[in-house]
């Protein structure tokens, strides 16, 4: 044993996850599958252990170039950690699904996750970073209806923004500090900026998100698992690397921690008031990082950790309903309760830890937070986000389980989840407990030694008080009947909302990339908007700039661009 | 010349060689009927070439080795000098190297396209043009250069027109093309008149240290005037480009595989070479000429040929666009007047050369198998072609630059070279240039792998031939390959650039 731990010191583990997504995609044996799919993140776990000494491995020397393939250190190992754990936990409650590019993608982008987290410099970084956007889309493709398409497209178009930004900002980046080395950046240069913003767009920044909402709730059941784990946990990893202590971070958390609650309220969708719940969790950890305090960025790493555990449980719990009804709206949802008793019980435990009950791994993260912020002196900030748990939080934790498991029933008559489903459930929600009692492991693995003790009176206290605030309010509004119960009445669709709004270059970018994708999916015989139309006239194959040339026209070309040549030569130096 | 791995006898010969079999070897060829034998006539006139060049190429690996051969024994500068060093080295090794695997691909894709009568003459008309570029790349003389550009322009003119049985239109692409390219290849040659009257000899590197000695000729300058749009006109340099699409767009599969990776190619390497070598780098006009008239010019071509490509539903004229997008490229490289800035052209020129080598030779097995052409066909072509679509596919990739195929590489030297010359915009505008070409890839994709075929296209389809999957597989690699070991392609470029810049006469 300790030969093999030996032999794994050093070794990335999101090798052995892409290695296997890449055999996975090429088996065509489901069990053998199957199998690779729950060894390749054991034997990632086992690397990630074997690996005890912080320091940079696999180093490869490429020219001018020094990439770092594997910087294992305080603010990674967590990191990893926490994506592996959840590869493992995808393995098992994807074990019913026969579908071999799922199943191959997924690890590889799992793998990748791993690969970006490990990367010391932008290079890998940026190689990881589009691995990611690239292998996660095939999991929107996946649910195979038309709408799933298109928004898999619009995802992957917004992905790979994300990318191309990276790569320019690390250029710019590089080429003025001279060394690609992934690390603090800050917000003082322009390459930073940009930065900021290929992060922001897989953080789901406010005005950034609308890719998450519009395509995990179109993705599988288990592709929805899948996804709300990883692109968005690593730009928070990666904002936590480069960002640490940016002033503006604080009020942009906070504005997502908060934003998504008119959503959460109106959604009939339940896996969209999840994604808009992913949304707020986020935005405490931004906070988190913008403090940039050692506490701060414990904070927004333990949250990252636990995060990933009790939002992959509720989108299992969504899928296995989902699985069993084929639906996931809250107006045709009601007393599952009785059907499936397993699921209602850890989406229920799920809720408890993603509203911070004491006692479960949410309370102890959560007041990581609230005291770092508190510490850092904002005041306002602190306001808004206890808001905001009580708010947002706490209102999409109760509105899933009761709406699906209890609430109005509407007579389905179904079995109880697949077994491997709730074992993956189980798992996750025996962590979301473990966490919570023994938090003295999980700060153990936060990325800065600290003294904080999650369990005092007043944390406690405030805690309890909030989670009253937030029953209350949502009694109240189950009583007013402001959920709804009759059918989408979604009117508000952030999308369309959100593309009107677009300001700044990126918007632009992004919108006018979702328009293009649009028209490139539907072929040339729909043209969006009138920008698309105009672009159209001139270039298309029956556009002015396209036509065919008389010989004529272009010989005086030929003639204009000869007086060019000549007028410069004449008036250069000799 | 030292010999490498042919015999003494030959190697002493090999510059003239591999102009002169490819070009006697097409009499032969046009005059057998059976346009199977042609074919082969024409495989070994090229593979030989591609001996040859391999035999040149490492020849003059070794630190500014230029091999300098007097044909007929009549010494330079009166006689005619075929002159080589690592930069037409490297071309001449592209060129027969591409040829051949083009000239593969040819054997089936040929056979059904072009009418039996006229597939010999196809082969010999091919084979003159393949000499005339070889030609091209090797002399060392100005009027040479002219006869062999003009014994390639012509005999292209001819295979391009050979795509009438596909389309008609191949008719009037081929007539402009004609009429574009003579007007390119007059500019030329009275350019070199210029030049001519001016210095009083036709060798280029003669020419180069009289220009240099001269301190100021304004004849010099309208001279220089006349290649650099004359050449730029063969090189598709944006907005002389317009012959390109039409003819790429309706030749036969075959040619415009072939045209796609060298013809335009030898064209950017004419202008390095009178750029570099006869006129000198440090003189004013020519650095003006290069900053102000050519470098935008590359920027627009990026951009608009690349928003062209967008909009075309013609799979071949959309490569086409893209095609001179890519030469904005290569004269961004050109255009910074640096070491860096030249490899990067030269290297992208490489990598370009593999990648639509790739993705013309993919289009032609599709065309091959169900003759067909617009994006709106090619639904759900991975499930019924998936090894011929995933060629296609990394091609594709390569084009747009994702990291691990070649396209990255030269992308990324390509953004090196422009920060290290400071300019930014230009990083801009290649970054723009790459989105846009992920749209335009990404809507060929998604019509591959992710739109269900049509009824139609379930019947099963022609296999695809060995000499089809061989060629395309080749290249495809060569994509991957180059773009995780990129070493080998690197040093090429340095080295060529290298030898650009030392053959230029440095006062």
């Amino acid at each position: 044993m300790t030969d093999l731990f030996g032999a794994l010191h050093g070794v990335n583990p999101a090798l052995f996850l892409i290695l296997g997504g890449v055999l996975a995609l090429a088996l065509p044996w489901a069990l053998a599958r199957k199998a690779v799919m729950i060894a390749a993140p054991l034997l990632g776990l086992a690397a990630w252990f074997a690996t005890r000494e912080p320091g940079v491995y696999g180093v490869i020397e490429l020219g001018p170039m020094t990439l770092e393939t594997f910087r294992y250190d305080g603010l990674s190992r967590i990191w990893a950690l926490v994506f592996l754990l959840a590869a493992f936990l995808n393995g098992i409650y994807a074990l019913h699904e026969r579908s071999r590019i799922s199943d191959g993608s997924a690890l590889i982008y799992a793998g990748a996750a791993v690969g970006a987290v490990f990367a010391g410099d932008f290079l890998t970084l940026f190689v990881y970073w589009e691995l990611t956007a690239l292998f996660s889309a095939p999991l929107i493709f996946a649910a195979g209806t038309p709408a799933s398409q298109r928004a898999g497209l619009r995802y992957l178009a917004i992905q790979v923004l994300s990318g191309v930004l990276l790569l320019g900002g690390a250029a710019v980046w590089a080429s003025q500090t001279g060394s690609w080395t992934f690390d603090a950046i800050g917000t003082d240069s322009p390459a930073g900026l940009v930065l900021l913003i290929a992060f922001g767009i897989k953080a789901a920044f406010p005005l950034l998100h609308m890719w998450m909402q519009d395509a995990y709730p179109k993705a599988t059941g288990v592709g929805a698992v899948v996804l709300s784990a990883f692109t968005t946990k690593l730009a928070v990893y990666a904002l936590a690397r480069g960002f640490a202590g940016t002033e503006i971070l604080i009020t942009i958390g906070a504005i997502m921690a908060v934003f998504p609650i008119l959503f959460v309220i109106v959604e009939n969708d339940l896996r969209r008031t999840l994604a808009y719940a992913l949304n707020n969790q986020l935005g405490f950890m931004v906070v988190g990082v913008g403090v940039g305090t050692p506490l701060g960025l414990n904070a927004a790493a333990a949250n990252a950790f636990v995060g990933v555990f009790y939002m992959a449980l509720m989108f299992m719990a969504m899928g296995a309903v989902m699985h069993r009804t084929g639906t996931a709206k809250v107006s045709e949802l009601g007393g599952l309760f009785r059907s499936m008793p397993i699921t209602g019980v850890l989406s229920i435990v799920g809720a408890l830890a993603l509203v911070g009950a004491p006692l479960f791994s949410g309370f102890v993260t959560k007041t990581l937070v609230l005291s770092a912020v508190s510490y850092h002196g904002d005041m306002l900030v602190y306001a808004v986000l206890v808001f905001a748990a009580a708010g947002v939080m706490e209102l999409s934790a109760l509105k899933v389980p009761f709406f699906a498991f209890f609430g109005k029933d509407r007579g389905y008559k179904v079995k109880e989840a697949p077994l491997n489903m709730l074992l993956a459930m189980g798992l996750a929600a025996f962590l979301c407990i473990y966490l919570g009692a023994h938090w003295q492991a999980l700060y153990g693995l936060l990325p800065f030694a600290m003294d904080y003790q999650p369990y005092t009176a007043d944390n406690v206290i405030g805690q309890v008080q909030i989670l009253l605030a937030g029953a209350f309010a949502f009694a109240l509004m189950v009583w007013l009947n402001l959920f709804p119960l009759r059918g989408d009445r979604t009117i508000l669709d952030a999308d369309w909302l959100y593309r009107r709004v677009g300001d700044g270059v990126v918007r632009w970018g992004g919108a006018m990339g979702v328009l293009l994708a649009g028209a490139s999916e539907r072929g040339l015989g729909v043209v969006i908007g009138r920008w698309t139309r105009r672009l159209f006239n001139l270039f298309s194959p029956a556009g002015s700039l396209s036509r065919i040339f008389p010989s004529g026209l272009m010989a005086i070309w030929t003639g204009v661009l000869l007086a060019a040549v000549v007028l410069v030569a004449y008036f250069s130096p000799l | 010349m030292e010999p490498q791995f042919l015999p003494a006898a030959i190697a002493a010969h090999a510059p003239a060689l591999l102009v002169m079999i490819p070009l006697i070897l097409s009499a032969p060829a046009a005059m057998i009927t059976s346009g199977r034998a042609a074919w082969v006539m024409a495989l070994l006139g090229v593979g030989a070439a591609l001996v040859l060049a391999a035999e040149i190429f490492l020849a003059t690996r070794a630190e500014g080795a230029v091999l300098s051969y007097a044909m007929g024994g009549w010494e330079p500068p009166f006689g005619i000098e075929f002159r080589i060093d690592a930069l037409n080295a490297a071309l001449l090794l592209l060129l027969g190297s591409t040829g051949f695997l083009a000239l593969l691909f040819a054997g089936p894709s040929v056979a059904d396209e072009i009418s039996r009568q006229k597939q010999s003459l196809f082969y010999s008309a091919f084979l003159i043009c393949f000499a005339g570029l070889a030609g091209v790349a090797s002399t060392g003389d100005a009027f040479n250069l002219f006869v062999f550009l003009e014994i390639s322009s012509i005999a292209t003119y001819a295979i391009i027109a050979m795509g009438w049985s596909n389309d008609r239109q191949a008719l009037t692409a081929s007539f402009n093309y004609l009429v574009m390219g003579t007007i390119g290849a007059t500019f030329f040659v009275i350019g070199a008149g210029f030049i001519y009257m001016s210095t009083g000899t036709l060798n280029m590197a003669d020419m180069g240290r009289a220009i240099a000695e001269m301190n100021g000729n304004r004849a010099v300058e309208v001279g220089f005037a006349f290649i650099l749009v004359g050449i730029g006109l063969k090189a598709a340099l944006f907005p002389l480009h317009q012959w390109l699409p039409n003819a790429y767009a309706y030749a036969p599969n075959f040619v415009t595989t072939f045209l796609a990776t060298t013809a335009t190619k030898i064209a950017f390497y004419v202008i390095i070479r009178f750029r570099y070598d006869v006129f000198s780098i440090q003189t004013g006009f020519v650095t003006n000429a290069m900053l102000w008239v050519i470098t935008p010019l590359a920027i627009a071509g990026m951009l608009v040929a690349s928003t062209q490509a967008l909009f075309q539903n013609n799979v071949r004229r959309l490569f086409a666009y893209s095609s001179v997008a890519q030469v904005g490229y290569m004269m961004l490289g050109l255009g910074m007047a640096t070491s860096l800035g030249l490899s990067a052209g030269m290297l992208h020129l490489t990598n370009h050369a593999m990648m639509k080598g790739a993705l013309f030779m993919a289009l032609g097995a599709f065309a091959l198998s169900y003759g067909i052409r617009r994006i709106a066909d090619f639904k759900g072509l991975g499930q019924v072609m998936p090894m011929t679509s995933a060629a296609f596919t990394i091609g594709a990739l390569s084009l747009v630059g994702v990291p691990f195929t070649v396209g990255f590489i030269s992308k990324f030297y390509l953004i090196q070279a422009a920060l290290d010359a400071g300019w930014w915009w230009a990083v801009a505008a290649i970054l723009i240039s790459s989105v846009i070409a992920v749209f335009y890839v990404y809507r060929i994709l998604v019509a591959i792998w992710v739109t269900p075929p049509n009824e139609a296209r379930k019947a099963s389809p022609k296999r695809v031939p060995l000499a089809i999957a061989v060629p395309l597989a080749i290249l495809a690699g060569a994509n991957l390959v180059f773009g995780v070991w990129a070493e080998p392609i690197v040093d090429m470029a340095r080295a060529a650039a290298d030898a650009a810049i030392a053959a230029g006469v440095n006062p």
